[in-house]
C-alpha cells in the first residue's frame, strides 16, 4: 500500500505539535503543499507544579497560536495513562536493574508512532507527520527509513523500532532540511515559535535535575565505589544514577588519569571505576541484544552494516547475526567503548536505518563483560 | 445551522448590535462625566439597569454590572463570605456548580472557611433535606445553580429559599444558564444574590450583573471609582449594558416560542436517534429546555468530539479542557460516581437558529460517529 501518491488536497494528515519550531514547520509546509492538515498536541507527562503551572499548557498555546496562523484546526490528546503504562514504567524498571534505558525511542514506537497514530487513522487521517530529522520513501514496495539530511540532527537513532505498518503511515516533512533552514522557513513564515528554545533533555524531565527527578520515583542504594582490582575508592550514591562511561560526579581526586565508571556489579551494589578515558575495560568487541524489530523484511543470516550504539555517533562497520531466539550477536570490526546496556543498537546500510534493537551484554574476546550484573 | 453549543456562547443579534452601536459611535460618553454626551451615556445606563431589573424582578439598586458570570459568581460569594465572617465562616454549596462557583469555593476554603459540598441524585438534583441537614448556626452563605450549564438539570430554588428563610445565610444562585429560558422572579425565589451573564442569551460577551438585594452589604472586590454605588469600581461598559438590555427584553417577548421551539428541537433529535438505531440515554430530568446531555456508550470523547468538528457540527463536553487534561465532568461524576458514562457522554444545547432540519443532520452524524466506536469501523 502507497499512499503516498494520492493528491494531496484528498490527503489528510494529522501533525503531532508539540509547540517546538521543528513540528510548527512540519504542519506549515505540509498546508503549503495543499494537504488537508490536523494539529493534534499530544499531553503525555502531568509536570503540573506546585503553583498550578504546567508547562504542557504554555507549549499548547505555541501549538494554538501557530495553527491559527497557518490556519488548521488544532486539537488536544491525553495520553498520560499510555506514557505511564508503556514508557514511563518501562524506563523505571531499566533503571531497577542499573541499565540506562532510552525513553525517546519507546516513546516513538508506543507512543507516537501507535497511540496517536491510531488516535490520527479513527479520525480518518492517512498520515502522520512530526518534525523528526528523518525521511521515509517507498522503494520496490518497501517504505524505507532514512537518515535525516542534517547529519548533526538525524533522529533515525530514536526511530529504529518503526516497522512497514507504521512508516507506510508517517511522513517528516522536515527531513530533507538541515534546522537552519527550518529555522529560516519559521520566521519567513512569522511562525510564533520561530525564536522559541529547543527542548533539551527527556521530555518528562525537562531542565529539572536528574538525579533528584529519579530519587522521587526510585530509592536510592549508596554503596561502595571501587577498582576492578578491589581497590576501595568511595561511595556512590546509588547505581541508576551512573551510566557507563561517565565521569562526572564520582568526586575521586588524586594524580594522574580522570576516573571513569567501568562496569557495575547490581548484585553486590558496587560501581566499579578505572582510570583513563580509554581505559580497557570500557571496551568491546561484540555485544547481545534483544527486542530485535526490522523497519523491513528481516534479513536472513548473518550480514555486514553499519550501526550506532548511541545517539549522534559516527556507525561503525559490523557484523550482524541475528539469533533463533529473536535476539542478535553484533560483532564489531574495531573494539568499541562503553556499549552501555539499555541502549538501542541501530543498525544502517548506507542511508537507510534498517532497525534495531536494545543492548544487553557487551563482549570481549568472548567473555561477558562486568558491566552490569 | 450546525452550532449546538449555545450553553457555550450563543450568536448576538442583529437587534443586539444595532441597539449597542450608537454607544461606540455617537453616544460613547463616560456615564460619570458632568457634561451632556456622558449624561446621555449614563441615561442610556439607568435605563438598562431599569429593564434588567425588571428582566429578575428587582429594583434597579439592586443590579450590579459586571464583566459577566464569572465575576458576579466571584463577587457574590466572596463578598457575602468576607462580610458575614463574623457571624461564623460555614458555607453551603453543591457538587455539580459551575467552577466559577466551586473554584472560587476552593478559595474560600484555602482562606479558612468551612464549604459543605452538597451531593446531588442521579438526575444532578440536590434535596431540600440534604439543605436542611447541612445547615448550621454559623452557615452564612448558601449558594445553589438555577439550572445546571451540563445536563440543564434545574435546582428547587424557591423550595431552598423558603428552607432560609429566617436564617442569618445569604443566598446566592447562578442563574446564567437559566436565563434564555426561565421567567425568574427573585422575590419569588428568595434569593439574596443571583448572578447573570448577556452572551448565553443573544447579548454581547463581557458584560454581566449581579442581583444584590437591597439590604444586603457585600465586601468590596474593587476600588476605585465610585461606580455601582461604589460596588464595582471601573468605568461602565455602556454599550453592553444597552445590549445586555436589548436581549433581555428579546426573552421576554419570545420567552414562550423559544421553550416551545427547544422542546421540539429535543424531542426531533431523540426521536430521529431512535430512528437511527443509536444507544443513547439523555443525562439528567427536569431539565432548561435547551441543553440536552446525552450518554452514548461506547464512544470516547475526546475522539468524538474531533470527528463531529470535522463534520462541521459543533457540540462538546461539559468541561472545556486545557492541553489535553481531560478532566471527567464533575457534574457526571456527581451524579453517577466514577463510571464510563462521565466521558461518554457528550453536550448539545440549542438556540436561536436551530431548525429540526439541523436536528435531524444532527442525530444523523451522532449516528454515524457513534458507530465508528461501536462498530469499529473506520471512515
Amino acid at each position: 500500500m502507497n499512499l503516498r501518491t494520492k493528491a494531496p488536497a484528498d490527503t489528510t494528515v494529522v501533525v503531532g505539535m508539540s509547540g517546538g519550531v521543528d513540528s510548527s514547520v512540519t504542519a506549515h509546509l505540509l498546508k503549503e503543499q495543499g494537504y488537508n492538515v490536523i494539529g493534534i498536541f499530544m499531553k503525555n507527562w502531568d509536570d503540573t507544579d506546585e503553583n498550578g503551572v504546567c508547562t504542557a499548557t504554555e507549549d499548547y498555546e505555541d501549538v494554538i497560536a501557530v495553527a491559527n496562523q497557518i490556519g488548521i484546526p488544532y486539537y488536544a490528546v491525553n495520553f498520560e495513562k499510555e506514557y505511564w503504562d508503556r514508557v514511563f514504567e518501562y524506563f523505571l524498571a531499566e533503571y531497577r536493574l542499573g541499565r540506562t534505558p532510552n525513553p525517546d525511542v519507546m516513546c516513538n514506537k508506543e507512543i507516537k508512532f501507535k497511540a496517536f497514530l491510531d488516535h490520527a487513522l479513527r479520525l480518518g487521517a492517512d498520515f502522520v507527520a512530526t518534525g523528526h530529522y528523518a525521511r521515509v520513501d517507498y522503494v520496490d514496495g518497501e517504505h524505507r527509513l532514512l537518515r535525516g539530511k542534517d547529519d548533526n540532527k538525524d533522529q533515525t537513532y530514536f526511530l529504529n523500532q518503526l516497522s512497514q505498518d507504521q512508516l507506510a503511515r508517517t511522513m517528516f516533512p522536515i527531513g530533507h532540511m538541515d534546522k537552519k533552514d527550518v529555522r529560516v522557513i519559521a520566521e519567513a513564515a512569522g511562525l510564533a515559535t520561530a525564536k522559541k528554545k529547543d527542548s533539551t533533555g527527556i521530555c518528562f524531565i525537562g531542565e529539572r535535575n536528574f538525579k533528584e527527578f529519579l530519587s522521587e520515583y526510585l530509592p536510592s542504594q549508596p554503596g561502595a565505589m571501587q577498582t576492578l582490582d578491589g581497590v576501595v575508592k568511595g561511595r556512590h550514591d546509588g547505581l541508576m544514577y551512573y551510566t557507563l562511561g561517565q565521569r562526572h560526579g564520582l568526586g575521586i581526586g588524586g594524580d594522574g588519569d580522570p576516573w571513569f565508571v567501568v562496569g557495575k556489579n547490581v548484585e553486590a551494589n558496587i560501581l566499579y571505576v578505572g582510570q583513563g578515558f580509554h581505559h580497557d575495560a570500557l571496551y568491546s568487541d561484540a555485544l547481545l541484544a534483544s527486542k530485535l524489530s526490522w523497519t523491513g523484511a528481516a534479513p536472513e543470516g548473518e550480514f555486514r552494516a553499519t550501526a550506532k550504539f548511541r545517539y549522534r555517533q559516527q556507525d561503525v562497520p559490523v557484523t550482524i547475526a541475528p539469533l533463533e531466539n529473536g535476539e542478535v550477536l553484533v560483532k564489531f570490526d574495531e573494539p568499541q567503548r562503553a556499549i552501555t546496556p539499555g541502549q538501542a543498537v541501530v543498525f544502517y546500510d548506507g542511508d537507510t536505518c534498517l532497525g534495531g534493537a536494545t543492548i544487553d551484554e557487551a563482549y570481549r574476546n568472548g567473555k561477558r563483560l562486568d558491566y552490569i550484573g | 445551522m450546525n452550532y449546538f453549543d449555545h450553553a457555550a456562547t450563543t450568536p448576538m443579534r442583529k437587534e443586539v448590535l444595532e441597539a449597542m452601536t450608537p454607544y461606540f459611535l455617537e453616544q460613547y460618553g463616560n456615564p460619570s462625566s458632568i457634561h451632556a454626551i456622558g449624561r446621555t451615556a449614563r441615561a442610556a445606563l439607568d435605563e438598562a439597569r431599569r429593564s434588567l431589573a425588571r428582566f429578575v424582578g428587582a429594583t434597579p439598586n439592586e443590579i450590579v454590572f459586571t464583566s459577566g458570570g464569572t465575576e458576579s459568581d466571584n463577587y457574590a460569594l466572596f463578598g457575602a463570605a468576607y462580610a458575614n465572617q463574623h457571624k461564623g465562616k460555614h458555607v453551603i454549596t453543591t457538587k455539580v456548580e459551575h467552577h466559577a462557583v466551586l473554584h472560587a469555593m476552593e478559595q474560600l476554603e484555602r482562606d479558612g472557611f468551612e464549604v459543605t459540598y452538597l451531593d446531588v441524585d442521579a438526575t444532578g438534583t440536590v434535596t431540600l433535606e440534604s439543605v436542611r441537614a447541612a445547615l448550621r448556626d454559623d452557615t452564612i452563605l448558601v449558594s445553589v445553580m438555577y439550572g445546571n450549564n451540563e445536563v440543564g438539570t434545574l435546582q428547587p430554588i424557591a423550595e431552598i429559599g423558603e428552607v432560609l428563610s429566617g436564617h442569618q445565610a445569604l443566598f446566592h444562585t447562578d442563574a446564567v444558564q437559566a436565563l434564555g429560558t426561565e421567567a425568574i422572579d427573585v422575590k419569588v425565589l428568595g434569593v439574596d444574590l443571583l448572578s447573570a451573564s448577556a452572551h448565553k442569551i443573544n447579548g454581547p460577551k463581557g458584560i454581566g450583573f449581579l442581583f444584590i438585594k437591597t439590604g444586603v452589604k457585600l465586601a468590596t472586590r474593587s476600588f476605585g471609582g465610585q461606580q455601582e454605588r461604589k460596588r464595582r469600581a471601573g468605568t461602565e461598559n455602556v454599550p453592553g449594558a444597552v445590549g445586555f438590555k436589548t436581549a433581555a427584553e428579546l426573552v421576554m417577548a419570545e420567552r414562550t416560542e423559544r421553550v416551545v421551539t427547544y422542546e421540539a428541537l429535543a424531542d426531533a433529535l431523540c426521536g430521529r436517534l431512535d430512528a437511527l438505531g443509536v444507544e443513547f440515554e439523555v443525562n439528567g430530568a427536569n431539565r432548561l429546555p435547551h441543553i440536552v446531555n446525552l450518554y452514548l456508550p461506547g464512544i470516547e470523547l475526546e475522539p468524538f468530539l474531533i470527528m463531529m468538528d470535522m463534520r462541521g457540527v459543533a457540540i462538546s463536553s461539559g468541561s472545556a479542557c486545557t492541553a489535553g487534561s481531560i478532566e471527567p465532568s464533575h457534574v457526571l461524576t456527581a451524579m453517577f460516581g466514577s463510571s464510563d458514562r462521565t466521558h461518554q457522554s457528550v453536550r448539545i444545547s440549542f438556540g436561536l437558529g436551530n431548525s429540526v432540519e439541523d436536528v435531524e443532520r444532527l442525530a444523523e452524524r451522532l449516528s454515524e460517529v457513534v458507530s465508528t466506536f461501536t462498530n469499529g469501523v473506520r471512515k
